[in-house]
């Protein structure tokens, strides 16, 4: 991989200037994929019988699937002709009214591909015919068809969208974010605790229940098991639970004042974590079920949030306060090579990995007051950055999807803590949450 | 006895002297007059100035008296406007005051008349007496106690000490509130045996959630040290790091930030 990826967005978001503070030569992420950028037109979906109360949020699931995928470029409704195709049976050689490829190939739409089906309710059961054409094919022939099954409501309407969405995006190259979930931290029932959502903030459920303090969650590698920090037996200490059920899983803690900092290796055998049993906070690793711990840091500083790299799994980003205010540094995971990844200037935490093993998302307060933390990216391999945010209000928590092109972090842009997701660009900042302070979010693959 | 001039140096050896100093300024001629002292310790005194300035009659009953028993102030001033006595401010032209100093003192009176100013001063002087030996400082300061509550006498009698930013250091300030806090963690964990504490390291919101945990876990580990060191038994105290989660304020001004940065201590449940 090249150390600096050249970076050709065409994506025509005028917002990307704004979140631009232009290093020399910035850390960047290929947002659009090889190939260039197609543009898709998709219908609005109607349904059959019962299934059509359904469509509205099916219509809006699907659409913002594939928009915030980064890859098409959208085409927007108003161009599209009056009818629609539900069917191959209804594309004809020509039409001039939308019934045939042609139309949605040339002028105003210039769609290089056409997504259109219809849902029915089957005997109760929600079922979905999705297509996905090529416009300025020879023949009709769909480059995608399948059936989808789902329940007869929003969420099964939500469902189907996001698993049609998901082919979609797979004949591009891409990896859907559809079934990826959220795991973040609430304080809407009055104390944090652990939440989980859909990529686009729905299905908000509330995973845990001790009315104390549960924070900074991990996600397992496949999506499995989460990890979290409770002060629910007095003292702060990892708790392991099961991701879809909620039920806690057995873990060890070591016999400290403080175990914290839970993360997952990349193969998901191990957990590393921060504990203060020698009397300060420092690295650890240890089995899933917190046995066979082994000391990995010694430093008389504040070492916390240890990272390992997707890619190489010796090598682990941390936070510490080894040289002063909080820094972000790799090492070995045996504790050795440690070097400094960003300046020294102001205080730098939260690094999260990109699947690539290259690119790490941090918090800094670099050019800003103590506090003021915006999010950066950095190619680990040049120590080149880029910053994603600026200014407003306090940018924190970052964490890649497991798309590797977008990220969750958490802002206080509109005067509260809330969740918001974005392309590595900059782009497509959608806020996710509304309701309490919401913060410390994690994307992980769906359970 | 009678003095002219600077009375108030002059008496601090006769213990059963009351003075009377009447100063007719800018008169060098005329003595005043003197009164001596009488049998019952009241010494009336007049004093004419002269050229119209104001007479004074200031005395103090009796002129020696016990701690903790009182005396009576006595003045009659005429030809004056304004009569002022140092302790009261302005008084009447005649009157009287019971006082109960705790030690020896001299009282200033100033008359204000049209052709000048004169003062005059009495001294009162109080007997220490034999007083009963206090009971034994404890952590509150001597008052009663034992009808407090655990968590009401850690709250009342335990004070939190502070820190500098991204730092986990006892400043000399938070030294000495940490060993009026072990003297009085020592009499609250002897009022009550089975008692443990719960020492709490907080931190302002600047800073990871993550790094804070540490930070606010090494300063409720230093302050324990602190404590054991001057004599708290080390199993009697526990640290629980609430980090950046339990702020006592939430505005983003350096004064909250400061109160933020705290250990505290509570009992633990």
């Amino acid at each position: 991989m090249k150390k600096i990826i050249v970076l050709t967005i065409t994506l025509t978001l005028g917002s990307l200037a704004m979140f631009r503070m232009l290093h020399a030569q910035d850390a960047k992420i290929n947002i659009s994929g090889p190939g260039g950028q197609p543009s898709l037109a998709v219908i609005d979906f109607r349904g059959a019988g019962a299934a059509q109360p359904v469509m509205s949020a099916f219509n809006g699931t699907l659409f913002t699937d594939l928009q915030t995928s980064g890859i098409f470029k959208m085409v927007a409704k108003s161009l599209y002709p009056l009818q629609n195709p539900q069917r191959p049976e209804d594309l004809r050689p020509s039409s001039g009214q939308g019934l045939a490829l042609a139309d949605w190939a040339g002028s105003p739409v210039n769609a290089s591909h056409l997504a259109y089906g219809y849902t029915a309710d089957q005997n109760g059961t929600l079922v979905l015919y999705g297509y996905l054409n090529v416009t300025n094919a020879p023949t009709s022939q769909p480059l995608l068809y399948k059936r989808y099954f789902g329940s007869l409501d929003e969420g099964g309407a939500r469902k189907v969208a996001h698993e049609f969405a998901a082919d979609i995006i797979a004949q591009f190259g891409g990896a859907s974010l559809a079934g990826t979930k959220i795991y973040f931290v609430s304080s809407r029932t009055g104390a944090k605790e652990i939440w989980s959502m859909d990529y686009d903030g729905s299905n908000q459920k509330q995973l845990t229940f001790n009315r104390s303090i549960d924070i900074e969650p991990a996600v397992s590698p496949d999506g499995t098991k989460i990890a979290y920090v409770s002060f629910a037996k007095g003292t702060p200490h990892i708790v392991l639970m099961d991701s879809a059920s909620g039920r806690t899983m057995p873990f060890y803690n070591q016999q400290a004042s403080l175990n914290s900092s839970p993360s997952f290796s990349p193969d998901g055998s191990k957990i590393y974590y921060s504990s203060s049993v020698s009397g300060t906070a420092q690295i650890y690793v240890a089995d899933l079920d917190g046995r066979n711990f082994r000391r990995i840091s010694n430093s008389r500083a504040v070492e916390v949030e240890p990272k390992v790299n997707p890619k190489s799994p010796n090598l682990m980003a941390f936070s510490s306060g080894r040289s002063g205010p909080e820094q972000v540094y790799e090492g070995s995971t045996d504790g050795g090579d440690v070097q400094q990844l960003t300046d020294g200037t102001g205080e730098a935490s939260n690094p999260s990995w990109n699947p690539d093993g290259l690119h790490l998302l941090y918090a800094w307060t670099r050019g800003y007051a103590q506090g003021a933390f915006n999010i950066f990216l950095m190619d680990t391999a040049t120590r080149h950055y880029d910053q994603l945010t600026s200014g407003a209000g306090r940018n924190e928590n970052p964490s890649w999807a497991p798309d590797g092109r977008h990220l969750c972090f958490m802002s206080t842009r509109t005067g509260s803590a809330q969740i918001w997701t974005m392309l590595a660009d900059g782009s497509q900042l959608q806020r996710l949450t509304t309701t309490g302070q919401n913060l410390s979010p994690v994307w992980g693959k769906g359970n | 006895m009678f003095k002219r001039m600077k009375p108030a140096a002059l008496w601090p050896h006769l213990s059963a002297v009351v003075a009377i100093a009447v100063l007719a300024a800018g008169c060098g001629g005329k003595k005043p007059i003197p009164i001596g002292p009488g049998s019952g310790g009241n010494i009336p005194t007049t004093t004419n100035a002269g050229n119209g300035k104001p007479t004074i009659e200031f005395t103090v009953e009796p002129s020696t008296i016990d701690r903790g028993s009182s005396a009576t102030l006595k003045w009659s001033v005429s030809g004056a406007n304004y009569i002022s006595i140092d302790v009261f401010g302005a008084v009447q032209a005649t009157g009287s005051r019971n006082v109960t100093p705790y030690d020896t003192i001299t009282y200033h009176l100033k008359a204000e008349g049209t052709a000048g100013t004169s003062t005059a001063e009495t001294t009162l002087t109080v007997n220490p007496g034999n007083p009963a030996v206090p009971p034994p400082v404890t952590g509150d300061g001597g008052s009663n106690v034992s009808h407090l509550s655990l968590p009401d006498r850690v709250a009342q009698q335990i004070k939190d000490v502070f820190f500098a930013y991204d730092q986990n250091d006892i400043s000399g300030e938070a030294q000495g509130i940490l060993t009026a806090d072990a003297t009085a963690i020592k009499s609250i964990l002897q009022d009550f045996p089975n008692a443990s504490l719960i020492v709490e390291g907080h931190c302002d919101e600047r800073g990871s959630a993550e790094y804070n945990l540490g930070l606010g876990d090494r300063r409720a580990t230093s302050t324990k040290e602190f404590l054991v060191q001057l004599g708290v038994p080390a199993g009697r105290l526990r640290t629980v790091s609430y980090g950046k989660e339990r702020p006592q304020c939430t505005e983003a001004t350096e004064d909250c930030y400061a109160r933020n940065r705290r250990a505290h201590i509570t009992a633990a449940p």
